[in-house]
């Protein structure tokens, strides 16, 4: 299915032959497996992998989890614990899930810079993209519908504060927002959904890593000069890549067991340093946390979406123009949504025809100046909502729109590329030497 | 409108001012508790400290209603002799029967007993439910080095109380060193020489303090030992792994790679 020219699988014997006749399946995962892939992929790639086993981890735990726990109001916290006490190996399957969405995330905010850097979803790699963003929303749906099940504290106060962004929309929203809940408020309907969601959603989102897969398969992997596979002929697309099997399948198996030793590390010594204090509080409607907080990985866009407060003028003025009906609440949800929006729209609003970012002298800083914003607007997340704080995510919150609405359309224009190696072939000998060198050398 | 000004202010929209929890004028003191590290494991002894402090303090008005009584027999924990546990449950707590609509003497396979009498909070996860250690700037990065804290920020307030206290709308309240806001309405549960220890073993509040927060401790996390092994060769076996795995690595690039130093 690739569009790279090279070996497919040829049936040998009678019963390949039999069943390649009526079920081409081991044809579809030898050239799966075997895809010619760009010989100079770097680090930055192997956290593709590093996410397959998160989902596959996640499935896994998350299944023999639910054999134990009750989605009901008054047993959920109480089912947990009896899986951290009593159930044979419980306590370790419930940090390993807890954890493994933390992994998950790390794994898929480098695995969204590295394609924001490298190009990665410029033409003809949209279909991917779009793909992609949409299994990270899915994934931050399931993150947030699993953190509501123990029914702690946070459990609570979090899913009351999340669904009640919906009642923000104007006209319908509260509609929408009782009708999500099952109810008025956050109760034992909303619980019940919630792991019925929870549980679905990875389906879901494993269907789209398989579409993710089969697009970035038909178009050949993006690599780190953004400069295409020779496609002429078989010989000439071997000389820029390899296989998938074995050297990448090695190479990335060698990355994700490094990133697992730190994983399990976390998990065998410190496994609640990510979570909060408050959601081993079994879950009570009549008392409010001091200081409500997401997780982690949810931080960065919590903060844009408190940055625009009533006394923002791009707030006011939004208010002005249609009387009223966009408030301030209601302008913070979009602007929230909008911050994944126009990430999933970068393949439109960048105008650059180079792809790879190393080869662009301005865009680099601005993407630099972007990882840092991310890491500053996570940080202003989980600060409470005062100065100097709300001036900071402000500001932090304009430079993500303006990185994408201003920024990348601009740079196209007005930025000198450097040289681009021609071909893979030759930015990977000029890092590593040619092979026929090592061998006259020999 | 309670739920509406909730979401308000969690939402901040309009700036509210929120306090950072463990912020502030708390004193967490950073006591030394044998457990910490990847290395570290419970003090049996002292666990059996923490329970006695607890049986003839604590539960006076707080309950352990998520421990099952028997796990105090388990290794990696108070192990206590199973004929021990027996006693102890039967002499202790009573259990509401359903069956014979009447109390019995609990036994091992109950849980610890519900109490909420003097409107206690349950104790059974309260060493996780507390952040000691929440620094810098409410960051919470400082637990990467100290923990989470929970059994020093319990230890610290039993050993906080100044001898202060106050009457406020009826209720009188204690001025302690390590409760947010710095007045609590316990009153100073323990004082020097109140548990008597069959080894004779330090009875005065620090000391007790210490005993009871990490009985705490390992209510709140009983599998600790068992979860720390499992993550020290977890970590070995994968970190052979990894080595075998870069030398096959290097290996199939070779003949790839020209320089033989990349």
């Amino acid at each position: 299915m690739s569009g790279i020219p090279h070996d497919h699988y040829e049936p040998k014997t009678g019963a390949e032959k039999w069943l390649h006749s009526r079920l081409p399946i081991v044809g579809l995962l030898y050239d799966t497996i075997m895809i010619p892939t760009p010989k100079n992929l770097n680090w930055w790639w192997i956290w593709g992998i590093v996410l397959a086993f998160c989902l596959v981890l996640q499935i896994v735990t998350g299944i023999i989890l639910a054999m134990h726990y009750t989605p009901h109001v008054d047993l959920a916290f109480a089912s947990v614990e009896h899986i951290m006490r009593n159930v044979n190996g419980g306590h370790m399957i419930r940090y390993v899930h807890m954890n493994g969405a933390s992994l998950f995330f790390v794994a898929v905010y480098i695995h969204i810079f590295r394609g924001l850097f490298y190009g990665s979803y410029k033409a003809p790699r949209e279909i991917t993209w779009i793909v992609g963003m949409l299994i990270f929303l899915m994934m931050m749906g399931a993150g947030f519908m699993g953190y509501v099940l123990p029914w702690g504290q946070m459990s609570f106060w979090g899913a009351t504060v999340i669904t009640g962004l919906f009642g923000a929309i104007p006209f319908i929203g509260e509609a929408l927002q009782t009708w999500l809940l099952g109810g008025p408020a956050v109760g034992n309907a909303t619980l019940n959904r919630f792991f019925s969601l929870h549980y679905l959603l990875p389906f879901i989102i494993a269907a789209l890593v398989i579409v993710h897969i089969w697009a970035f398969h038909t178009t050949g992997n993006n690599n780190p000069t953004g400069v295409d596979v020779r496609k002429g002929s078989k010989e000439e697309a071997k000389k820029d890549t390899l296989p998938f099997w074995p050297y990448f399948v090695i190479k990335d198996f060698f990355a994700l067991v490094v990133v697992l030793a730190v994983f399990w590390a976390i998990v065998g010594f410190m496994p609640n340093y990510l979570g909060h204090p408050d959601n081993y509080i079994e879950a009570n409607p009549l008392v409010t946390p001091a200081h409500i907080v997401p997780e982690w990985y949810f931080l960065p866009f919590y903060a844009i979406l408190r940055a625009f407060t009533a006394e923002v003028w791009v707030v006011q003025f939004a208010s002005l123009v249609t009387g009223g009906i966009i408030d301030a609440k209601f302008f913070g949800v979009m602007a929230m949504f909008g911050a994944i929006a126009v990430m999933a729209l970068a393949p439109w609003l960048d105008t650059s025809r180079v792809r790879s970012g190393s080869y662009r002298p301005m865009f680099k800083w601005w993407f630099y100046l972007l990882v840092v914003d991310f890491f500053a607007l996570m940080w202003l997340g989980a600060m409470p909502a005062e100065e100097p704080y709300a001036s900071f995510s402000l500001i932090a919150s304009a430079y993500w729109f303006g990185y994408f609405l201003v920024i990348l359309p601009l740079l196209g224009v007005i930025e000198k590329p450097t040289a681009i190696p021609a071909t893979i072939e030759e930015d990977f000998d000029a890092h590593y030497g040619k092979a026929s060198d090592a061998k006259a050398a020999e | 409108m309670l739920k509406k000004l909730v979401i308000g202010a969690a939402l901040a929209l309009t700036p509210v001012a929120a306090v950072a929890a463990g912020g502030g004028d708390q004193h967490i003191e950073d006591f030394a508790f044998s457990y910490e590290g990847p290395f570290g494991s419970y003090d049996q002894n002292q666990l059996q400290r923490g329970l006695q402090i607890y049986t003839e303090v604590c539960a006076a008005c707080h309950g352990l209603k998520f421990v099952p009584i028997r796990t105090l027999s388990d290794e990696g924990g108070p192990h206590m002799p199973a004929d021990q546990v027996r006693a102890y449950a039967a002499d202790n707590f009573s259990v509401y029967d359903a069956e014979a609509d009447e109390d019995r003497p609990a036994t091992p396979v109950d849980n610890f007993p519900a109490n909420t009498n003097a409107g206690a909070p349950d104790l059974s996860l309260m060493a996780k439910a507390r952040a000691g250690f929440h620094g810098p700037y409410g960051s919470g990065m400082n637990q990467l080095f100290k923990g989470m804290g929970g059994a020093e920020y319990i230890a610290s307030l039993l050993d906080g109380y100044t001898g202060e206290e106050k009457t406020e709308a009826g209720t009188t309240l204690y001025a302690n060193t390590a409760f947010p806001g710095g007045w609590i309405s316990m009153a100073p549960p323990l004082s020097d020489e109140q548990v008597e220890f069959s080894d004779g073993h330090a009875n005065d509040v620090r000391a007790m303090s210490q005993d009871v927060a990490a009985f705490l401790m390992w209510t709140a996390e009983p599998k600790m030992m068992a979860r720390q092994s499992v993550g020290f060769v977890g970590v070995l076996m994968l970190t052979i792994l990894s080595v075998m795995l870069y030398l096959t690595n290097k290996r199939i690039w070779a003949p790839i790679k020209g320089r033989k130093d990349s």
